[in-house]
């Protein structure tokens, strides 16, 4: 699948922000006054930022409001839902908690809520695709979980207690890929199902419908980059997980040391949100004679 | 809405004879040519005359080489468009209920006035259906020239999709599934239509006819003895051969 950039930052930073806003609404740190204002603008930044990249990668945004009227059926248009309610909820717990002092426990907790449900969400609308066998399995809501909560241990200066859900995003990436690496041929789709002409015998492409590209080929078929997968996949451990953590283990605790992992983290964020797209294959390629 | 009708009164659909497409592509040029006029935004091109030229297409012919265990490779000319799926994926993932699934004839439509151009239909789609009309952002699909079946102002000949009507061997025929006295339905019945990746659960309404499996006497290749070419040629060709070589 096309890793296109706007989808990356979208759900690193939207994961982020609204794990953020979830650990504030939780009241894991209850600041007021002008540390809330700083706390609540990151996420909201993060949160909203994210978002906002998203619609970059829509064709006709003109028509993004009717994105909440599919609730129902729709993994997209739930998360629209969840990500708005979600900031008008916080928004609220915000406002009392910067210019009142006062922690609205009853919003904070509802607004944790749908914090969290907002990140499931947004990983639904990949897990729930069949044609990508990759992202069809459960790890993939547990991943995008799991890098939120890290975000947000972070960000909440949770030092020691950082490490945990770090090495479970640690360990959950690792899962994701050796699980991902089989999900493909486990799915049972072939050229010989594609075509349903594998009763014959062997099927190869032999010749594509046309000699260029086309919108099916750079979306779904993207294999550029996949042959310096393993080494990325070091590279994403090593700056998601590793170096961050044993930064906030050695490292005495100061907002310059929490900055410097959150932000190493955030670089291995986006290698491992590059590698979910760039190494995801679409079962349309077996058309193709790629994947 | 996005959610699925339980239940369609028609199954409008195409069958696909894999054993008498010749793959000649007019399929291809009679859907974009149809679908350039009328229903919805035009298919762009985009560089057509340049060293990259790409377009949006709603049909594309895929050529295939079948290898049996025995026998000679065989070509397959295999034409592909939007299936239209009794269990669509491509329409329950549409977050503003632009694509839709018709309860009457079962046809799969994107009301363009409502797609925000997302792309998540065509991810969910695993047949390469639906494409992103990159001049209009808009995703586009098979309508089953759904602007032509029911129009009254065409001849009654011309109302069938633009790829049937064209198709110089009659590889492709639209009829109705749901009705097990059409012919459509009784070609499927008497050859065995199949479904594309029955796997993914989507039960595809078109259906595939599969090709003749090639004829095999045992020998690959019927031009060999003809190339057996004699060392030495004998009798007259070779008293030809030797006065000829002298001169």
């Amino acid at each position: 699948m096309n890793p296109a950039p706007s989808v990356i930052l979208f759900t690193v930073l939207s994961g982020a922000g609204f794990g953020l806003l979830g650990f504030l609404g939780l009241g894991v740190i209850s600041p007021t006054g002008l540390i809330a204002f700083s706390y609540f603008t990151l996420a909201f930044a993060m949160a909203v930022g994210g978002l906002l990249a998203s619609t970059l990668h829509l064709g006709n945004p003109r028509n993004a409001l009717k994105a909440f009227s599919q609730w129902q059926t729709s993994w997209l248009s739930r998360e629209a839902w969840l990500a708005v309610l979600t900031l008008a909820v916080m928004g609220l717990y915000a406002i009392g908690a910067i210019f009142f002092g006062k922690h609205l426990s009853v919003l904070g907790i509802l607004g944790a809520d749908l914090s969290f449900l907002t990140v499931f969400a947004t990983s639904m609308i990949y897990a729930q695709l069949k044609t990508v066998p990759r992202w069809n399995q459960w790890l993939t809501p547990l991943l995008f979980l799991s890098f939120s909560l890290s975000a947000a241990t972070m960000l909440t200066a949770q030092n020691g207690l950082a490490v945990a859900p770090l090495a479970v995003t640690g360990v959950l990436l690792i899962l994701h890929w050796l699980s991902g690496d089989k999900r493909f041929s486990a799915s049972g789709s072939t050229i010989e199902t594609a075509t349903g002409l594998g009763g014959i015998g062997k099927v190869r492409l032999l010749a594509p419908p046309h000699t260029g590209s086309n919108y099916l080929m750079k979306e779904m078929i993207y294999v550029v980059g996949r042959k310096h997968a393993l080494r990325l996949r070091w590279i994403t451990l090593a700056l998601a997980v590793v170096l961050p953590a044993l930064i906030l283990l050695l490292a005495p605790a100061s907002v310059l040391t929490t900055a410097l992992a959150f932000i190493l983290h955030l670089i291995g964020a986006f290698a491992a949100r590059w590698l979910f797209f760039a190494e995801a294959e679409h079962v349309v390629g077996l058309y193709y004679g790629k994947r | 809405m996005t959610s699925l009708p339980t239940h369609t009164e028609k199954k409008l659909g195409l069958v696909i004879d894999l054993d008498i497409c010749v793959g000649c592509h007019a399929c291809v040029t009679a859907c974009k040519g149809w679908n350039d006029q009328g229903y919805g935004a035009p298919l762009s091109d985009q560089k057509p005359y340049g060293d990259e030229p790409e377009g949006t297409f709603l049909n594309r012919v895929h050529s295939f080489e079948i290898t049996p265990e025995n026998g000679p490779a065989q070509i397959v000319h295999f034409p592909k468009s939007c299936l239209h799926c009794d269990d669509a994926p491509c329409v329950t993932v549409c977050p503003t209920g632009a694509s839709y699934k018709r309860s009457e004839d079962g046809i799969v439509l994107v009301n363009e006035d409502a797609c925000i151009g997302c792309g998540l239909c065509a991810w969910a789609c695993p047949y390469g259906a639906r494409e992103m009309d990159q001049a209009a952002g808009i995703m586009k699909k098979c309508t089953l020239c759904v602007d032509r079946i029911y129009n009254e102002n065409l001849p009654e000949a011309d109302r069938e999709p633009a790829c049937v009507r064209t198709c110089p061997t009659g590889a492709r025929a639209f009829g109705d599934l749901a009705d097990p006295t059409s012919a459509v339905s009784k070609s499927v019945a008497d050859r065995g239509g199949f479904d594309l990746m029955p796997e993914l659960g989507t039960k595809p309404v078109n259906q595939y006819l599969f090709p003749r499996i090639k004829d095999f006497e045992g020998d690959l290749d019927v031009l060999s003895p003809l190339l057996d070419i004699q060392p030495e040629a004998t009798g007259i060709s070779g008293w030809l051969d030797k006065l000829l070589g002298k001169l």
